[in-house]
């Protein structure tokens, strides 16, 4: 079975803007393979064509980029799971481009080190040993944690698209999310402070492109709506 | 956190229940002359003429129209916020349409207490 590409090229030292170019990839009839699978190949043949790849299992979120048209990482996705005659592959929008499918993923980072992305922990109340944490407090984290930082959700965003220097974005959030709710956290306060501005957390208007495209199952928009929260109830 | 000078001092907090509170006014008036208009069956002047000249509806569509003001206010900014980016363009539309609806909202108030 033949399965047509057709990928975003750029490269800036020599072509004047992007283009599509058309790829042609036998797969032997019956059998399926990942999008990152038929890249490495279309890369055996033309080795011009650049994208990011690590583990090839959907944990390092290296290959993030944009399949027939929704945000997603190739290595988890199917060839029949597109079930297109031609698969269109664009790197992710919103971010500069560097080459191909490799994006400048700059901004994004810029967003995830604002939040301060660790434990703060003012260390009034040390425990003898370590700090434990209660069944329930440890299950508040599930659902967060799990973020690899792939950017498919910010960069499927409209609200990190326009303000991509002031808008946290969906990844990030999480992440804020999951470290206020921590119990180990103590800076809670000065978290929620740093987020209560009109573009941090506010211009997430609800739309759940971040939860319609997240690799991993994750809803970024519900961790949203619990940080509103926090930053409501503390304001009345 | 982003300077507070980018959104003109407001917080995001004071947006987010300023137009939600503003949206919950404007949708009870919607109601409320809605209702008007049901268990009106024949609309005559002397007739409106005297659902405004009502005190209930003057407070009521003064409230409404306080409501428009600042949701409009918000809205436009966070519409201009996102899709206009050179400084000086947005705002001089931010201008625009600020001084629109304090005119709107000056009208509507020389309007209603005329009646």
């Amino acid at each position: 079975m033949k399965q047509i590409f057709s990928i975003y090229r750029y490269n800036p030292d020599v072509d004047n803007k992007p283009y599509m170019k058309d790829y042609e990839l036998e797969i032997p009839e019956g059998s399926d393979m990942m999008v990152l699978d038929a890249l490495t190949l279309l890369k055996q043949k033309d080795p011009t064509l650049s994208f990011r790849r690590s583990c090839r299992e959907g944990v390092c979120g290296s290959d993030g980029m944009n399949i027939n048209g929704k945000n997603g990482l190739g290595c988890i996705t199917p060839l029949s799971a597109v079930a297109a005659k031609k698969i269109v592959l664009r790197p992710l929008p919103g971010l500069p481009v560097i080459r191909d499918l490799v994006i400048d993923m700059t901004q994004f980072y810029n967003q995830y080190e604002k939040i301060r992305p660790y434990l703060i922990n003012d260390g009034k109340n040390p425990p003898a040993r370590e700090h434990l944490q209660s069944i329930e407090e440890r299950e508040k984290l599930d659902g967060l944690y799990e973020c690899i930082l792939c950017a498919c959700c910010s960069s499927s965003c409209p609200s990190f698209w326009w303000n991509p220097d002031k808008f946290i974005g969906p990844a990030g959030l999480l992440h804020a999310y999951r470290f206020l709710i921590d119990s180990r956290d103590t800076a809670t306060e000065e978290r929620l402070e740093d987020l209560q501005d009109a573009y941090s957390v506010f211009r997430c208007h609800g739309i759940m492109n971040c939860v319609d495209v997240c690799p991993k199952g994750l809803n970024p928009t519900k961790a949203i709506g619990h940080i509103k929260s926090m930053l409501l109830t503390r304001a009345v | 956190m982003v300077n507070n000078a980018a959104t003109v001092g407001r917080s995001g907090v004071h947006d987010y229940v300023l137009v939600r509170a503003s949206a919950i006014i404007l949708a009870l008036y919607t109601f409320y002359l809605t209702g008007f208009f049901v268990t009106t069956s024949d609309v005559t002047f002397e007739i409106w003429q005297a659902f405004f000249g009502n005190f209930a509806t003057k407070v009521f569509t003064i409230l409404a129209l306080i409501s428009l003001l600042v949701h409009a206010w918000i809205g436009v900014w966070q519409v201009l916020s996102d899709y206009i980016k050179p400084a000086l363009l947005r705002g001089g539309l931010q201008f625009i349409f600020s001084v629109l609806l304090l005119v709107y909202l000056a009208a509507g108030l020389l309007t209603v207490w005329g009646v």
